[in-house]
């Protein structure tokens, strides 16, 4: 089970957040604080699975931007792991799409979603 | 800040330029989204926390201005809330803007009304009170004719929606799952599946909906409804069996690429779709064969199939192996699925490592070869410089200790526990180490320094049971007095130790343990002789309760475990008295023979449990003992052996780098005992794995048996009793005076054993063995393979009498008496429970007492935590015509292992036209409802205790020895529902267990005026719990004899261990004894439950 969606930037901003269970307004920046904190501490040779709490949490970086699902621990870790780029990949292919004045429809997705996710290319667009 | 940033600032005019250009029409709605950017933009700039705290601050300021305003138009609105998201997804209080999020999704148009319930679903929780304001809206919204409105609606009551608003919208719902849409019928399926996740009861009639969902010829409502059987799959299985070829077929489509390329994942066909089938079937193959040979080809296929070098056929393999691990095994599957699992391990990629490691943990319970066979994979992963992989590891490791490797492993553990330093992580940890200590360890010394390290790493968060555990250890010590003293002394002496070092820190929880230890010791001394005194059993720790008085007395009867293990040499191994057999091996005392068997073992096992020196002597040792071992195990210890050895040649040779040798010797140590361990497990494998598995083979020895003498039958008793021809003598000559229902009633109730019946003790084996042919306790699909007539025709009558009248069940059942548990003018609700052999049934008989007849009478249960509560059909009408009564019944499993439960329910009915009236009622069950008699034989019952790794032990007091034999035995059989296995000498075998299939055994001895009872189980709580109601029966039995203090066990729930004290304590005869103990009491006696007495210190 998802418990919650993040997208953090390296500076620890959080760029959207979703819970799917109630957490206080204050408890969250907490948990956003030491779940970007744990993932930075890792390094690229250790596994893209943290414990934290009775959590699990599972990340990808993309550019300065870290995506990071926290689950329980009923979820299969690499399911969860390759549903993170496919959100990614969809996120892409349907604002890259988007232009005119859809673009500037009202969404808390935009102010994460463009071509940033492209690793490496860090567009005009890029927010992170 | 990066220089990305500064990209970002320069080119988001550009931007916002760019939109205003491509759209001209929308240049007025780009102002107000471009406050967004703006917002968003000017958030990016800042560098510190506090201008972000300033800047929001404002925006919050100006905003609330803005939506309060009269002036605002909805338009305005929606921007607004765009913005308030923001806000409070940073972290910050937005909630003088919830109202007006409800209020846009009420009036706005359909972005705005769009717009107005995201806002809703994000602020709202399922509580908050604004959220009935929108009950009406969505009701509405539902009534649309414009389908995206309705799809809105649907979409937010996915999302967040007032349990008790539910009844409002699911009619409409429901008609929505008929809707010519399929994005409609998709959204109602998962609207649903909010109903079941937060009001199960609400949606249980549309059940058969459910079913016509799965088979909707769209993909995606199918795949909605995949969640909803997951869960109910998850909590009821054998509900769902016959859905079983449903799922087969969809899996075997998608597997076979039959759905429409947009189901693809980089041209892997829906894989979250195939994980979430592959888990629900192992959910519904679990401990069912028939089930589990439907899927076992789709199962196959997709091991096949996800060859493909990718992430998500990972993922999907790994899903795949938890499944064929977890269903009824089949030898082929097993070998592709640990094929599988060898691959991840050994892969450079770390995460699938993780994975790796992570099937290991789940399968070594039932195949610890796997774990020999990656033995030095996992030596490595736990020098990983990745944490997460080395907690991985010790989780494995966990799962695998054993009384031989257990220094190593908890060595590991500590030395992870002193490098981590989140708080969750060593609360973990230290509760592992704790119990693994208690179970497990060697010697005094180890223990206490063990919990000492455990007390001054995680004395401040751990939890309190494990200070609570370990004092009472030190205080109600063992059997032997000269061992309790050191023990003591040697923790006062460590505590000096610690003590004496100057400027260390300890945790406040350690401190207390230590002046605990040291200030009242004497005053437990005192409570713990007295009792011993008057004849209590005192606290055994595990390794301990190896008895001299027991084994000193005279050889044992080896004949139990006799048809298996007959070597006259070694039989002592195999017996009770000893040592598990595994241990036995691998612990390679230095001599053999019957002195082992006396002694404590303890020197050897402290020889042993050193860190030097394990691979050669084990090597040697066990070379020769499974020389002398008898047949059986011979063969497959010796493989096990040959295993490490040439393993540990071949690595040998290939490198002989010091580094390597100490990574070999870590492995033999840790993964010592497992070798032959898993020898039993693989033994005990054949019978515990499935019942069914067990069941086949004694067919096969039914017929091997016909062809022996009849004494045999009656000696190897189970096997050969399924002859019928045979057994119908039996009923001739035992039952001959006794009419055709009395027959019937033995045959089938192992509890109805009536004390005449008892009058000569040979007698209670015979019965035993009539019983054996009972439907009972395997509710199986190959039973009618050889069931004699009887119960051939008992078990189609259990299936019709639940419609029939109670007065049938109950002739064939062991039931409860009629009690009320409620009633007012109108009606009488009466209750009794009947004990069937695969559940427990309840059964409410509502009387109607008035005169007039009652209406829509329903009977409801409660949903409780530890039972799986299923309603019986056979109650159609919801009509209770006057004075006359109506049964409900309720089949009623146990989820998890309890010793109290309650069960309430309710039932409302209507009095002709009025309004209806509600009563409500409860239940107690207990642990002792769930009970069933193990029909087994001796043999098995042999291999089954070898393969037990929980076991309590505990001598009690008999007045006179020989004589109670007997009448212990019938009252264990009569009033625990235990079965006699086998009556040898003055040793007796018993057999239970817990529905849906925990096996307890119990050995117990006469000797002298002593009774050693000795319990093993796969639950580690179950052998505490039936040895605290054995000795509640022996005191039935004669009232004259003290009871003594219940032993503890970790595992046990306090509300029991406070049962046991208060039980013990009031009972008349231990007050007058001792006034220590009766002080304790009374202080309980005022609030019972509450655990105080048990440690006055610590827990004040």
């Amino acid at each position: 089970m998802i418990k919650f969606f993040l997208m953090v930037n390296k500076q620890g901003q959080t760029r959207l957040s979703k819970y799917y269970e109630h957490v206080e307004i204050n408890k969250r920046t907490l948990l956003e604080t030491e779940v970007i904190k744990s993932c930075l501490s890792r390094s690229n040779e250790q596994c893209s699975f943290i414990e934290y709490k009775d959590f699990k949490l599972i990340y990808r970086q993309y550019a300065a931007l870290f995506i990071v699902v926290g689950v329980n621990d009923t979820e299969n870790e690499m399911a969860i792991y390759e549903f993170i780029h496919n959100f990614v990949e969809v996120l892409d292919d349907y604002f890259s799409r988007v232009s005119g004045p859809s673009h500037t429809q009202a969404s808390p997705y935009r102010a994460a979603s463009p071509t940033c996710f492209q690793a490496g290319n860090q567009s005009s667009r890029c927010l992170c | 800040m990066s220089d990305i940033v500064e990209k970002t600032l320069t080119a988001l005019p550009g931007l916002f330029l760019q939109n205003q250009s491509v759209s001209g029409p929308a240049a007025a709605k780009a102002s107000f989204s471009s406050r967004l950017g703006g917002l968003v933009r000017g958030i990016t700039a800042l560098t510190s926390k506090h201008e972000e705290e300033k800047l929001i601050q404002q925006e919050l300021n100006n905003l609330k201005a803005t939506v309060s305003a009269p002036t605002t138009t909805l338009k305005m609105m929606k921007e607004c809330m765009v913005r308030l998201i923001y806000c409070e997804m940073l972290g910050y209080d937005a909630s003088f803007g919830y109202i007006h999020a409800i209020k846009l999704a009420q009036q706005g148009n359909l972005l705005e009304k769009r717009v107005g319930y995201l806002a809703v679903s994000l602020f709202l929780h399922e509580s908050h009170e604004l959220l009935l304001l929108l009950v009406n809206t969505v009701v509405k919204d539902l009534q649309s004719t414009n389908l995206v409105e309705v799809c809105m609606a649907l979409t937010i009551v996915s999302q967040i929606f007032p349990r008790e608003m539910i009844p409002a919208v699911l009619p409409l719902i429901e008609d929505k799952l008929q809707h010519s849409k399929e994005i409609i019928r998709r959204k109602a399926v998962l609207a649903l599946y909010k109903f079941y996740l937060i009001a199960p009861n609400q949606v249980q009639h549309i059940h058969i909906k459910f079913r016509k969902a799965l088979c909707d010829r769209d993909v995606g409502v199918m795949a909605a409804s995949l969640h909803i059987y997951l869960r109910m799959i998850k909590e009821n299985s054998s509900a769902y069996k016959d859905l079983t070829g449903s799922f087969v077929t969809i899996l075997k489509q998608v597997v076979g690429g039959k759905l429409p390329v947009d189901f693809n994942y980089h041209s892997v066909p829906a894989p979250w779709l195939q994980i979430q089938l592959l888990r629900i079937l192992g959910l519904l193959g679990k401990d069912d064969q028939r089930t589990s040979e439907l899927m076992y080809d789709v199962l196959d296929e997709s091991l096949r199939r996800a060859e493909l070098n990718h992430n998500v056929t990972y993922a999907i393999l790994f899903e795949c192996v938890h499944t064929v691990y977890s269903v009824y095994p089949k030898s082929e599957l097993l070998e592709k699925a640990a094929k599988c699992i060898g691959k991840f391990v050994l892969s450079p990629k770390i995460n699938l490592k993780y994975l790796g490691l992570k099937a290991l943990t789940y399968v070594i319970q039932q195949d610890p070869t796997l774990a020999l066979q990656h033995q030095m994979t996992i030596i490595e992963c736990l020098d990983h410089p990745d944490p997460i992989i080395k907690r991985e590891t010790l989780e494995l490791l966990y799962r695998i200790t054993n009384a031989q490797n257990i220094t190593v492993i908890v060595q590991k553990m500590l030395e992870y526990l002193h490098q981590s330093k989140e708080e969750y992580i060593i609360v973990n940890l230290v509760g592992k180490i704790a119990e693994l200590a208690e179970k497990y360890a060697p010697d005094n010394a180890w223990f206490i320094q063990t919990m000492n390290a455990v007390f001054s790493v995680g004395g401040d968060v751990m939890h309190p049971d494990i200070p609570n555990n370990f004092l009472r250890l030190l205080a109600e010590g063992f059997d032997d007095e000269t061992e309790n003293q050191q023990l003591r002394l040697y923790a006062v002496q460590s505590y000096f130790t610690l003590l004496d070092v100057e400027n260390v820190f300890y945790p406040q929880r350690f401190l207390q343990v230590m002046s605990w230890v040291d200030a009242s010791l004497s005053f437990l001394d005192g409570f713990v002789a007295e009792e011993l005194s008057q004849g209590a059993a005192p606290y055994k720790p595990h390794h301990q309760r190896q008895e001299e008085k027991l084994s000193q007395g005279k050889v044992l009867s080896f004949e139990p475990y006799g048809l298996s293990f007959s070597s006259s040499g070694f039989s002592g191994r195999q017996s009770p008295a000893g040592i598990s057999l595994g241990s036995d091996i691998s612990g390679n005392s230095t001599d053999t023979g019957l002195k082992e068997t006396n002694s404590l073992k303890l020197e050897g096992i402290k020889k042993l449990w050193g860190k030097e020196g394990y691979l050669p002597k084990k090597e040697s040792k066990t070379g020769e003992e499974t020389e002398a071992l008898p047949v059986p195990q011979e063969n497959i210890i010796m493989e096990n052996v040959d295993q490490i050895i040439t393993k540990n040649d071949q690595s040998q040779a290939l490198t002989q780098s010091k580094e390597e040798k100490e990574k070999q010797l870590l492995a033999s140590s840790l993964f010592v005992g497992l070798g032959s361990e898993s020898t039993i497990n693989l033994l005990g494998k054949a019978d515990t794995l499935s019942h069914k598995f067990r069941r086949k083979s004694k067919v096969k020895e039914t017929k091997s048996g016909q062809t022996t003498t009849s004494q045999n039958m009656t000696r190897s008793s189970f096997s050969s009793s399924s002859n019928v021809t045979y057994e119908e003598d039996y009923y001739l000559d035992n039952f001959q005076d006794r009419g055709d229902k009395e027959v019937k009633k033995f045959s089938l109730n192992s509890e109805l054993l009536d004390s005449e019946s008892l009058t000569e003790l040979p007698l209670v084996e015979k019965i035993s063995n009539c019983r054996l042919s009972t439907p009972s306790l395997f509710a199986d699909n190959n039973m009618e393979v050889f069931h004699p007539p009887q119960s051939a025709a008992a078990s189609v009558a259990n299936e019709i009498s639940l419609t029939s009248s109670l007065l049938e069940e109950t002739t064939e059942h062991m039931h409860s008496d009629l009690m009320e548990v409620c009633n007012n003018e109108t009606i009488s609700v009466s209750s009794y429970k009947i004990w069937k052999d695969e559940c427990l049934l309840m059964v409410w008989s509502v009387f109607n007492k008035s005169a007039s007849e009652l209406k829509s009478a329903n009977l409801e249960m409660a949903p409780a935590e530890n039972f799986k509560i299923t309603e019986q059909p056979g109650c159609c009408l919801p009509v209770i015509e006057a004075e006359s009564t109506k049964n409900f019944q309720y089949s009623v499993q146990m989820e998890k292992p309890f010793t109290e439960g309650n069960l309430s329910g309710f039932i409302n009915y209507q009095v002709m036209d009025t309004h209806s009236v509600q009563l409500e009622f409860s239940v107690n069950l207990s642990l002792l409802d769930f009970i069933r008699p193990l029909k087994i034989s001796t043999e098995d019952f042999g291999k089954l205790w070898l393969s037990f790794a929980n076991d309590v032990k505990q001598n009690v007091k008999m007045s006179e020895s020989q004589a109670a034999l007997p009448s212990t035995l019938k009252a264990l059989q009569q009033e625990l529902r235990l079965h006699v296995v086998d009556i040898i000498g003055n040793e007796g075998l018993l057999a239970c267990q817990l529905l849906p299939s925990i096996p307890c055994l119990l050995h117990f001895r006469v000797h002298g005026d002593m009774l050693a009872l000795w319990f093993r189980s796969s639950c580690s709580t179950l052998p505490d719990y039936l040895l605290y109601q054995c000795q509640k029966v022996r005191a039935w039995i004669d009232p004259q004899l003290p009871v003594p203090i219940p032993c503890f066990h970790p595992g046990m729930t306090r509300a029991f261990k406070a049962e046991c004290f208060v039980s013990v304590f009031l009972s008349s005869r231990c007050k007058k004894h001792g006034k220590s103990g009766g002080d304790l009491v009374s202080k309980d006696s005022e609030s019972p439950g509450h655990l105080c007495i048990v440690y006055p210190k610590t827990q004040s």
